[in-house]
Formats: structure tokens, C-alpha cells, sequence
């Protein structure tokens, strides 16, 4: 459990998705004008992460691994290698996840839906989920850590652009000069609280 | 849009005049994270300006065959095909380069470049002038990642491909090396300087305030 625990704030905080490793930053900057619109795409991003990165896990560890065939049984293919066919996999997955989604919470919360609709197609291509996936894979965890990785990560992404939207969302008023407005400031602040979030490397639980 | 456009103007306009980094917020993800090092920041140029460039010659060699409903599927295998093979490529001649840009490769996939430029460029134009769209926004993304790695290897470390260039006092040079500059953090101020920068260069790309502030307080809020 501690294990999980310290892996959940890791992820969370010291490995922040936006702020560390630069992950979803095409729509970190262009949808983190409101806080209303941060808080919609942060909530569809924690959904869609929480789903695919585990559901990638399992593919990849019953698919595409070295050996992961072996479980039909037929000699040939326990040592069929498939893991270069990661990259297309997850993409796919990923693409049916949303989709699938966009029409459960059509079809049986329209409310959410409502809220979250115009957010989910974006989400297919927001990095912040490939990578997730992509390091999942990379560090080789299991369906448990995969579960707690997948919240965390998508936690810290909406932490991320919820907080920056707040800020910008006061910037506004200010005197900024000509060059800086807009695109400019907005790295600038980025990289302010980019700083702020390294204070939080080496915390362990 | 494609009448006006000449193969030179369409290779070249990207770089400065329509940066797809620095104008259009596009592909910023990755960008940042490899920069710390030059090498690295090379190698995913060059990755990326190939990939940007053959996505946009295939999805433009199908655009007429391409059901509009299911482009994007289609777009998106295309894409990650490429990406597989530069992946491939990478780990078989630069596997140490490989291993440092670990998922950021795969991460060329939901590049928003290669996506937009498929979907604006290349599915209404013929396929040379799309492939020669997609090496200028390669190029463009390029120079502002080499132009960044340049600088946050030369002063964070005092190094460029690994050759020292300004000697560190810790072995008995002269240079203290900023450090921050290694950090992510400074990849974002260094990006808003050079969008500073360029916009103040050439003014028609700056934005518009949302409040702009009434000239007679101006002056009394500076002081």
C-alpha cells in the first residue's frame, strides 16, 4: 500500500505531466484562459487516463510483450516479440477509448456530457495520454501501479492547468508590454511555477 | 489558399514569418524536453522534419480516396507507421540517443504539427508542394529547438555536442555554469524570451490585450 501511496504522490507532484516533463502543452496553452474551461479538460483528461493507461497495460502485457502469447499456447508464438507495434496500439486504443466514451456519457449522463463533450475529441490527440502510456511502458509497471499511475498523471496535468488558467486569468488586466502579450507571458509564468513544483523533488513517503 | 503559394515561399515562410511553434502554439510538447542537450534536440529535429514531411506526401498522395469521415484513423495510422520506422531507425544506428529521448520519439505521434499540418496542408494540396509544407514546418520547429539547445547547453554546461567551449571553474577554468538552465524550467522562460523576441522584431505577430489600459493611467500606474 505504501508502495502505491508514494508512487500516487510521486506522480502527482514530483513528476508533474505538464510542468516536468512538458507533456499536453498544445492545449495546456491554448484552452488555460478560463478556469472554468481548465477545470472541464482537467476532469475529461483524469477520466480518459484513468481508463486507457491501464488498459494499454494490459494489452501490452498480454499482447505485444516478448513471450506475453504464450498464454494460447501454441509454441510458435511464445516467442513472438510484438512491442515496436506498441506506438499504433496505443494510439488506437486510445482514439476507441474516447470515442466509446464520448458516447457512454452521451447516452447515459448527459449532464457530464454536457460538460465534458467538446473536450474528449481534443483529448485523442493530447499528449499528456500517449505519454502516460509510453512511460507505463517504459518503466514497466503492472495493472495495480498502472491504475495509480494513470490518476496521478492525469491528476497533475489538471492540477497544472487549473492553477495556471487562475493566474491567467488575473494577467489579463495587466500592462504587459507589446511583444510579451499573450503567447509570451504566459511561458514566462509556466516557467515561474514550473520552479515553484521542482521544490516538491525528493519528497518520499 | 494554394494558388498564391510557391514552393519556395511554402518551404521557407514557416521558419520565421509563420513559426508553428512560436505563432501557432503547435507542438510545444516535446519540443522542451529534449533540449537540454544539443545532440538530443538534433536528432528529434531531424526525426520530426522527416516525419512531418512524409506524413503530409502520403495523407496528400490518398486525400482524393480518403473518406472525410474516417480521415483522421487514417491520418493517425499513417503517422504512427512513420514514427515506428524512424523509432526503429533510431534504435538501430543511435541507440544511445535513442535511450535518451525515451518516450519522447512515440510522442511524435500526437505532435500537434504533423497532425495539423496533415489536416490543413496536406489533404487540399497535391502531394510535392504537401511534402515540401512539411519539411518547412519541420524546419521551422528545428530552429527553434536547436536555437534552444544551443543555448541551454552553452551555458548550462559550458558545452556544445559534448566538446567543451567555455571551460568550467570547477576544472580550473573560468565559466560557472548557470544550472537552472539544465532544469525544465528555464526551457519555458527561454521559449517566452524568444517568442519576446521575434514578436518584437516583427510587430504584426504580436496579440491584442484583452483590456488595454486607458492612456491617462498609464503614466500614474508606472510611477
Amino acid at each position: 500500500m505504501e508502495h502505491y501511496i508514494s508512487l500516487f504522490v510521486r506522480t502527482v507532484f514530483v513528476e508533474n505531466m505538464a510542468l516536468a516533463f512538458f507533456l499536453g502543452m498544445c492545449s495546456f496553452i491554448a484552452l488555460s484562459k478560463k478556469v472554468e474551461t481548465a477545470m472541464g479538460l482537467g476532469i475529461a483528461v483524469i477520466v480518459v487516463q484513468a481508463i486507457t493507461v491501464p488498459a494499454n497495460n494490459f494489452i501490452l502485457n498480454t499482447l505485444l510483450k516478448e513471450g506475453a502469447l504464450s498464454w494460447t499456447g501454441i509454441a510458435s508464438l511464445s516467442s513472438v516479440d510484438l512491442t515496436f507495434l506498441s506506438f499504433l496500439t496505443f494510439i488506437g486504443v486510445i482514439a476507441a477509448i474516447v470515442q466509446i466514451l464520448e458516447m457512454v456519457l452521451d447516452k447515459y449522463f448527459p449532464p457530464l456530457y454536457n460538460a465534458l463533450g467538446i473536450f474528449l475529441p481534443l483529448i485523442t490527440v493530447n499528449c499528456v495520454i500517449m505519454g502516460g502510456s509510453l512511460f507505463m511502458q517504459q518503466r514497466d509497471y503492472n495493472l495495480p501501479e498502472s491504475v495509480v499511475y494513470g490518476v496521478g498523471s492525469g491528476l497533475s496535468w489538471a492540477i497544472a492547468i487549473v492553477i495556471l488558467a487562475g493566474v491567467r486569468e488575473k494577467l489579463k488586466y495587466s500592462d504587459i508590454p507589446g511583444g510579451l502579450q499573450g503567447l509570451g507571458i504566459t511561458f514566462l509564468m509556466v516557467g515561474l511555477m514550473a520552479m515553484a513544483f521542482m521544490s516538491f523533488a525528493g519528497v518520499q513517503l | 489558399m494554394a494558388d498564391a503559394q510557391t514552393p519556395k515561399s511554402v518551404l521557407l515562410d514557416p521558419i520565421f514569418k509563420n513559426n508553428p511553434v512560436m505563432l501557432q502554439v503547435l507542438g510545444i510538447c516535446s519540443a522542451l524536453a529534449v533540449t537540454s542537450k544539443l545532440e538530443t534536440a538534433i536528432a528529434m529535429a531531424i526525426s520530426l522534419t522527416v516525419v512531418t514531411g512524409f506524413s503530409n506526401l502520403f495523407v496528400s498522395m490518398v486525400r482524393n480516396i480518403t473518406p472525410s469521415s474516417i480521415r483522421m484513423i487514417v491520418q493517425m495510422v499513417i503517422i504512427s507507421s512513420l514514427v515506428i520506422v524512424v523509432d526503429q531507425i533510431l534504435k538501430a544506428y543511435a541507440y544511445g540517443i535513442s535511450k535518451q529521448l525515451s518516450v519522447f520519439v512515440g510522442l511524435i505521434i500526437t505532435n500537434c504539427i504533423v497532425m495539423g499540418r496533415a489536416e490543413a496542408f496536406a489533404m487540399k494540396n497535391p502531394p510535392g508542394i504537401s511534402f515540401l509544407d512539411g519539411i518547412g514546418n519541420g524546419l521551422g520547429y528545428s530552429a527553434l529547438l536547436i536555437a534552444l539547445a544551443f543555448v541551454r547547453e552553452l551555458f548550462g554546461a559550458g558545452k556544445l555536442l559534448g566538446y567543451e567551449i567555455l571551460p568550467l571553474a570547477k576544472d580550473g577554468g573560468w565559466y560557472e555554469p548557470n544550472g537552472l538552465l539544465l532544469l525544465p524550467p528555464s526551457a519555458f522562460f527561454l521559449i517566452g524570451l524568444f517568442i519576446w523576441a521575434l514578436r518584437t522584431w516583427k510587430p504584426e505577430q504580436q496579440e491584442k490585450a484583452d483590456f488595454a489600459i486607458a492612456p491617462h493611467t498609464k503614466a500614474q500606474a508606472a510611477h
